[in-house]
């Protein structure tokens, strides 16, 4: 039997979606910069502690040393004369941990609340929904600060407080698109033909609703950031691992006399957040083909 | 029914509020130790006679439904608890501090909003121009950079290089102004606080509103208003801001738990003697009461806002009003 090559090679192949994403996300210089940037950071704490061996809880020279002082410690150092520049390099991996683990709790939640909720309706959507503007109404940081000092700041506490309070958004945003995709016939033509509702969720639905949450899942891991951030400067933070918001909280008092002890780290937080940030508007671009002209 | 719209709004409002005061009970249970000592605090100062007169008041001793029911009770009857790191009743320390930061609050909000619109309006005019572009650079850094950094920057910067406005506090005890000084006295202290603050949102508004007002002004009602020979100013102001203007309305309303969270931040920053700096020093001395009547009656002040918000936007929008 003999293949007929029906498809005419004159025109034009279609592309991959993927693809398709890949190359307006490449042809957009922000989202690039966000993506270099970032690489660099994660970069800087993976392989830095290696070559630049110092240990950031040693005391290294006089407390509050100004940065390119002493060739000790190049970037100053804290409060307590710990070298910052081993801090800077070495608190990434703690705050970046906290930051995507947190992320991946809240769209987790988020998915699992917002795809029930937005397949099932009825009952089970009113159920989720009120459980979802009951955690809404709790200002997120006040109740971030509430669970973490209610049981021990640790990183898995922390992390697991910001993904408790921080998933309403992206169930919202599951149940929005779940609500959309359930109705479309392709869903329709599945049900007809058996498929088990498990099996509609989370190979037919969750697939084509991946676009709009994975952009959210990239800005969620900074917003996870942030607020790791903003738990640590309150002094809410694991007093025993070094990280960029454990010297943003042990070095907020001395704000006046040592710019650099906070400015520092919270630069790099700020790098990195605008990093994701700028990765995730790019996949915005990428995935949306409507907004792509603005 | 407009009417059994507001009260149905009114009472799942109460229920909300019931269910935060549960979930407070539940957390100070939850909690690894005694509850008493929780209620307490772990400063240490709670003597046995102490703690046996909080499990009494609290019912500890009884079962968890007897429990939950007296607290309810005690909250109804406007019985936060008792702060022993304070010495005083929960919540009129937060009543001394809640009008701070419903100051620095509408404030900051306000700023974010008019000055937001403003610009957004400007880069919608050319979207590719300058204001537009540094509209989406602004906002983008808006985001990403931490509040309260935000805040110690602008206090390195006007501790000692421009000395213009004051970075701590919200007023001078050292000075006898009067009312009306007292009044500026505040004000000029509330600059940088509700600046930071504002700033994080006017990034995001000023790009919500170019979003929108670009949809808007390709719409086919504002094709017709030009095309009729309404001015530009008028095609603008009138017809499209109006309608690029609801969204952030409801967007703030949505948001203002967030606004919130972030004035705590700010409001340690600069010292302001608001509910934020009450929680962080509550924090640090384990004064759960505290921090739990705070998270209760930040959740309130959301609850009131979100109620507002829907409510206004009913009345702002017939669409809404006949639907339901």
């Amino acid at each position: 039997m003999t293949v007929i090559e029906t498809r005419d090679e004159s025109l034009p192949r279609a592309e991959h979606p993927a693809a398709e994403a890949w190359r307006i996300f490449r042809s957009r210089p922000a989202a690039l910069f966000g993506l270099l940037l970032l690489g660099i950071i994660v970069l800087i704490s993976l392989l830095g502690p290696y070559i630049y061996a110092v240990d950031p809880f040693e005391i290294v020279w006089a407390p509050l040393t100004p940065p390119f002082e002493t060739e000790t410690a190049i970037l100053g150092t804290d409060n307590l004369g710990r070298d910052m520049l081993a801090g800077l390099i070495v608190g990434g991996r703690a705050t970046l941990l906290v930051g995507i683990t947190a992320a991946l709790i809240t769209i987790i939640i988020g998915i699992l609340v917002g795809a029930l909720a937005g397949y099932y309706l009825g009952w089970v959507d009113d159920v989720f929904m009120r459980i979802t503007e009951f955690f809404q109404v709790l200002p997120p940081l006040l109740f971030a600060m509430v669970l973490v000092t209610l049981f021990t700041p640790s990183l898995p506490v922390v992390a697991i407080s910001i993904g408790v309070v921080s998933w309403p958004a992206t169930a919202r945003l599951a149940r929005a698109e779940f609500m959309r995709i359930r109705g479309l016939e392709y869903v329709s033509a599945g049900r007809s033909i058996g498929a088990r509702d498990g099996r509609l969720i989370w190979r037919v639905i969750l697939p084509n609703a991946l676009a709009p949450l994975i952009v959210s899942a990239t800005l969620t891991i900074g917003v996870a950031i942030l607020f790791e951030a903003g738990l640590s400067f309150l002094g809410l933070s694991d007093p025993n691992t070094m990280s960029w918001g454990l010297m943003i909280g042990s070095g907020r008092q001395y704000i006046l006399d040592a710019w650099w002890v906070v400015t520092l780290p919270g630069a790099m937080i700020f790098l990195t957040v605008l990093g994701v940030s700028l990765i995730g508007d790019g996949l915005n671009d990428a995935f949306n083909p409507k907004l792509r002209e603005r | 029914m407009l009417i059994w719209t507001v009260l149905r709004r009114l009472i799942y409002s109460i229920i909300l509020v019931v269910a935060v005061l549960v979930l407070n009970f539940l957390l100070i249970h939850l909690a690894p130790g005694d509850p008493a000592d929780v209620i307490a605090g772990e400063m240490g100062g709670a003597t046995e006679e102490v703690m046996a007169s909080i499990r009494k008041a609290y019912g500890l001793d009884q079962p968890l439904y007897v429990q939950l029911w007296v607290y309810l009770k005690n909250a109804a009857g406007g019985d936060l608890g008792q702060s022993f790191f304070y010495n005083a009743p929960v919540l009129d320390l937060i009543l001394s501090r809640v009008g701070a930061t419903l100051l620095l609050v509408f404030t900051a909000l306000g700023f974010a909003i008019v000055a937001g619109t403003a610009l957004g309006v400007i880069a919608s005019r050319k979207p590719t121009g300058i204001v537009s572009n540094l509209v989406t650079v602004l906002s983008v850094i808006g985001y990403s950079a931490p509040i309260f950094w935000t805040g110690i920057m602008l206090i390195i910067v006007f501790a000692s290089l421009i000395p213009l406005f004051p970075i701590s506090n919200m007023y001078d005890v050292t000075k006898d102004v009067g009312p009306v000084g007292y009044v500026f006295d505040v004000a000029h202290h509330l600059v940088l606080p509700a600046f930071t603050l504002g700033i994080v949102y006017l990034a995001q508004y000023s790009r919500l509103t170019r979003a929108s007002m670009l949809e808007v002004l390709g719409s086919d009602y504002i094709r017709t208003a030009r095309a009729k020979g309404v001015s530009e100013r008028k095609v603008y102001g009138r017809h499209a801001l109006r309608n690029a203007v609801l969204p952030i309305i409801t967007i703030a309303g949505l948001q203002f738990g967030g606004i919130v969270s972030g004035a705590v931040l700010v409001e340690t920053v600069f010292n302001w003697p608001g509910l934020g700096t009450l929680a962080f020093d509550s924090i640090l001395a384990r004064d759960y009461p505290t921090i739990l009547g705070i998270l209760f009656f930040s959740a309130v002040i959301v609850i009131i806002a979100n109620l507002i918000t829907d409510l206004l936007y009913r009345v702002a929008d017939p669409r809404i009003r006949m639907a339901k």
